[in-house]
């Protein structure tokens, strides 16, 4: 593999890890704060791209699509949590697995319903698209490294808004202690709709922003979601930071992964053969990764007391 | 006894009749149906032991199924294709004997859940959830993408394996073997949850603390569950391929594992005859729902959100009262 | 709309057809019509129906059932549709997973297949049937065509991809038979991965001079949009399922002048494929696709054979499907030995019309094309 290749799959990875930490980011708060595991995550992702689509296909304007995008995901969001989710707070995970996997069959038969069984169209704006040349003769698409600026601009944003606002002052005393900020006359359920619209704007974003470069269709959503678990997992569930970190590993791992496993055995095997297995074999590298991380750490890298 | 008792008595023979009475009637597909209902609920059956007295809450059970329907699928095309399995260093060739193959179904899938709930039980609550989820996509994509056995193709397997003085072909012999073994497996779940085993499972689910104040392991205590757990989803697997007369990495998939826990939920969590009403509450949406329209995966959610916020025990619960067997 | 039976008004006789050995058919139509993959299963429903609807024929009655694209699904609803609605033919399956699940069970139980769009190898060769006609294609034939068309071009040094699963498999080894240049990279992809920025980047260090790729679905729509957008510039050809009229909106710009191989176009030339055309957008409002001309295809092979055998004649009835006579929207068709379609296979290029992304004819890139597994086929 020679190091231009070498730094385009880098760069490959950390985009991919960017988006799914887009998608973790959010997993991982509503589980932090409100203790709830939320199966449905992946439709919102998809809720999001889906608005986007439709948004761009009406009036052309890229921008305008993101805000759709992140406009619907949250009031998805929001109108889930107040309907639905807030009555799963005291119930086990059991139940909440339960009733998230049903909305998960709301969600996408409904949007089949109202879209139809054809994928959308959802393309990147003139003004991102095609190669730019980087330091070293990379051509790389413009929009990839807009996505990673997007991604990384998202993460220090969050790591603000945690760090020094309000509202990040309250989820963090929400993850330490709900009924104690409840006494002290913060309006919880109030806190618990913005954390979870706020989860869902995130998961709608990554899903308009990756749908421009890939489809746009019923049941993208769910492969991202278990992606996300396995994140994380990884990271530490309630952590950012770990879900930052667990991402790009996630990331860089299953690009990286791919093209070096079918290499590796490209050593001892013929080239198609070599490509089937090595490829199936890299299709099982990041959850042995998580294996492996919880083998070394059962909490994951930054999961505190769960 | 009590109510529950009943109910319990009513679904067992409920079950038992309903293909009989279809037998009477000509109407054969109702048989096929009340088999997969066996058969489900058999996979719900060695769920709940995890979920409903351990409180393991695994949504990775389709590695289990999915293993027990390819220790059919691999045995049984070896002995269809007349090629042996393995030549060195011993001869190992395939089979179309149900107990052998059941018997490998419940050996490959507790070897699998050892493995699986030796990594995952380091970790709990929702930890436990998804490293489970995790481990199940883990096989789903080792199951497509391996080209040894079809892939994603699956394997389809031209004769049912055989039973030894039955007719297996015929629907009524085979759901006789199904509900057999569904019955053998409620009763084996009724005395493990009274045995001492059980009680102190049911304990460490409870209060590990106090589990561990009395030179119990709560490790181990799980694993052994997980893995009863596992070899007895396994054995349906097993089972449901016979039934399809086929395998494939959709018994791997992920929304398997949803299902399954969606029986025990349906039927009532904690309720030893959960996962046959729920099981059997399922697969009659699924056959009626399906006739009403192309979308009622709708339906499907909301009826499942409708138990869950509003009807918290499950079927059983509803008809049986609130007390729960095993609280 | 599922287990709508449809009983048409018009009788045969009105069209003028020779009404003999007339006997009731019952269709059992097991495709999919929910979850992702939905939009096949409705294309062929609706082909499928139209034709039915068309013809008019009362003795033609269809049952349809949503196989949600899952195998186990399949199976049962195939048991179902024999042993409680007991229908004579099958018909409707979209995958070739589904397919190898459901079609060696209802062939040995007596029951006619027509497949409408799925054709494995193993169907074609040492598992074909009497009772199996496949009226699409053997998986192979698009992609023997690709290959056919890659060597024409002159194309010295492909870079071929594929999802990492039997029909992939059977795609690259498709192109590869006929192809007689080199390889430049041969890389199986994940099923299902929809981020190909590293296949991309691998293409463009690879050297090649052309890329050959067969990614249905979701799959190819993503690979086309980071193709189009990396910059790269070498030339694409694939299969049509890439770019059919259903999925061809959704990749846009991305697809404009993509060259894929294809057994059918709505531009052919004859008076079957413009009726065709006309009425199916007259009754559905869009543009017919692929699967669509499959369904419709389908319909009017069974109607034909309809037309000269009773259904319980099985030996006459098979005569008669195998005789092919219907006017099909491809123009000739005729079937080989092992019952699978002999047919010219075409290379399209995507175009814009209006605001409409769809194909135009630009060669043929086989002629009377069949597959390489007759001699396997032991009927």
């Amino acid at each position: 593999m020679t190091t231009i290749l070498f730094i385009e799959q880098v760069l490959n990875g950390l985009q991919f890890g960017v988006m799914l930490f887009l998608m973790a980011a959010g997993l991982t708060l509503v589980f932090g704060v409100m203790g709830l595991i939320n199966l449905a995550h992946g439709s919102l992702y998809m809720v999001g791209a889906f608005a986007a689509a439709a948004v761009a296909g009406a009036t052309g304007s890229f921008l305008l699509a993101l805000i759709a995008a992140l406009a619907a995901a949250a009031a998805a969001g929001a109108l889930v949590e107040l309907l639905i989710i807030r009555r799963l707070y005291a119930r086990d995970h059991l139940d909440q697995v339960l009733a998230t996997f049903a909305l998960i069959l709301i969600f996408s038969e409904g949007t089949r319903w109202l879209f139809g069984s054809f994928p959308l169209y959802l393309d990147i704006p003139d003004y991102l698209s095609g190669p730019v040349t980087l330091p070293g003769g990379i051509h790389y698409p413009l929009y990839r490294l807009a996505l990673i600026a997007a991604g990384l601009a998202v993460a220090a944003g969050l790591f603000l808004l945690i760090s020094r606002t309000r509202l990040g002052i309250q989820i963090r005393a929400g993850e330490s202690d709900r009924e104690m900020i409840a006494a002290l006359g913060v309006d919880i359920s109030k806190l618990y709709t913005i954390v979870f619209a706020l989860g869902a704007a995130l998961a709608g974003l990554a899903g308009a922003l990756v749908g421009a470069i890939q489809s746009v269709q019923v049941g993208m959503g769910e492969p991202v979601l278990i992606l996300a678990f396995v994140v994380i997992v990884i990271g530490g569930i309630g952590s950012i930071k770990g879900a930052l970190i667990g991402a790009l590993m996630v990331g860089l791992t299953s690009t990286l992964g791919s093209i070096a496993m079918p290499a590796l055995f490209r050593m001892f095997m013929d080239n198609s053969a070599a490509s089937a297995t090595g490829s199936a074999v890299s299709s099982m590298l990041i959850y042995i990764l998580m294996a492996a991380v919880l083998v070394w750490r059962p909490k994951g890298l930054f999961g505190g007391a769960v | 006894m009590n109510r529950e008792f009943l109910i319990n008595m009513v679904l067992l023979l409920g079950l038992a009749v309903v293909p009989l009475w279809a037998m009477a009637g000509d109407a054969p597909f109702t048989i096929t149906l009340a088999t997969k209902v066996a058969i489900l609920a058999l996979a719900g059956v060695g769920l709940n032991i995890a979920l409903g007295i351990g409180g393991l809450i695994s949504l990775g059970h389709a590695a289990f199924f999915g293993i027990g329907g390819y220790a059919m699928g691999i045995l049984a095309s070896h002995a269809q294709s007349y090629t042996a399995l393995m030549e060195w260093p011993i001869l190992i060739e395939g089979t179309k004997f149900m107990p052998v193959i059941w018997l490998v179904a419940v050996a490959a899938s507790a070897l699998a859940a050892l493995v699986i709930g030796a990594l995952s039980l380091r970790t709990s609550g929702v930890y436990f959830i998804m490293i489970t989820l995790a481990f199940g996509q883990m096989f789903y994509f080792f199951a497509i993408s391996w080209p040894a056995y079809g892939g994603e193709d699956g394997l389809s397997i031209y004769v049912r394996n055989g039973f030894p003085g039955l007719n297996t072909l015929v629907p009524i012999h085979f759901f006789g073997i199904c509900y057999s073994l569904l019955v053998l497996a409620l009763w084996f779940n009724a005395c493990l949850a009274k045995s001492p085993f059980g009680l102190a499972l049911n304990a460490s689910r409870q209060c590990p603390e106090r589990v561990e104040t009395v030179g119990l392991s709560p490790f181990r205590l799980r694993l052994t569950a997980f893995v009863i757990s596992g070899a007895i989803t396994g054995l349906s697997g097993a089972l449901f391929a016979d039934l399809n007369r086929f395998v494939s990495p959709t018994m791997f998939s992920w929304q398997t594992s949803g299902e399954i826990m969606v029986f025990i939920i349906l039927g009532g969590v904690g309720r030893l005859y959960g996962p046959v009403a729920g099981a059997a509450l399922f697969i009659t949406l699924e056959h009626f729902l399906g006739g009403l329209s192309e979308y009622w995966h709708i339906y499907l959610g909301v009826l499942l959100l409708l138990v869950v916020l509003f009807a918290r025990g499950g079927i059983i619960g509803m008809l049986a009262g609130r007390q729960v067997a095993h609280d | 709309m599922k287990l709508k039976s449809l009983i048409a008004a018009a009788s045969l006789a009105a069209l003028g057809t020779a009404a003999m050995a007339e006997g009731p058919v019952k269709v059992g139509m097991i495709t999919t019509l929910s979850g992702g993959g939905a939009g096949l299963g409705i294309d062929v429903r609706d082909g499928f129906m139209l034709a039915a609807k068309m013809a008019g024929n009362d003795n033609l009655s269809v049952v349809i059932e949503d196989d949600q694209r899952k195998p186990e699904i399949a199976v049962q609803l195939a048991d179902k549709m024999i042993q409680s609605d007991k229908v004579d033919v099958l018909t409707g399956i979209i995958w070739s997973n589904l397919a190898m699940a459901v079609v060696p069970a209802a062939t040995a139980q007596g029951k006619f297949y027509l497949s409408p769009n799925a054709g494995p190898s193993a169907l074609a060769g040492k598992g074909c049937d009497k009772n199996y006609f496949n009226v699409a294609w053997q998986n192979d034939n698009l992609h023997e065509a690709a290959g056919g068309y890659a060597n024409s071009a002159g194309f010295k040094n492909s870079f071929i991809l594929a999802p990492n699963y039997p029909a992939g498999q059977d795609a690259l080894t498709g192109y590869k038979r006929l192809y007689k240049g080199g390889l430049a990279g041969e890389v199986f992809t994940q099923l299902g991965q929809k981020d190909y920025a590293s296949e991309i980047a691998q293409i463009r260090a690879s050297g090649a001079d052309s890329v050959f790729f067969f990614l249905p679905g979701g799959m190819g729509i993503s690979f086309l949009k980071q193709y189009a957008d990396s910059g790269l510039d070498l030339p694409v050809v694939g299969p049509a399922f890439s770019f059919d009229q259903g999925i061809l909106q959704a990749v846009g710009d991305a697809a404009m002048g993509v060259k894929n191989t294809s057994q059918w176009n709505k531009d052919i030339d004859n008076a079957a494929n413009a009726a065709f055309v006309t009425a199916f957008q007259a009754e559905y409002g869009r543009l017919p696709s692929l699967y669509a001309s499959q369904g419709y295809d389908t319909a009017n092979l069974l109607l034909s054979a309809m037309a000269k055998a009773d259904v319980g004649d099985a030996d006459a009835f098979r005569a008669a499907l195998m005789a092919a006579d219907f006017d099909s929207v491809r123009g000739d068709f005729k079937f080989s030995a092992n019952h699978h379609p002999i047919q010219d296979i075409y290379v399209r290029e995507v175009i814009k019309e209006g605001d409409v992304y769809t194909n135009k004819i630009i060669g043929t890139a086989l002629e009377d094309h069949s597959n390489v597994y007759v001699d396997e086929c032991k009927m």
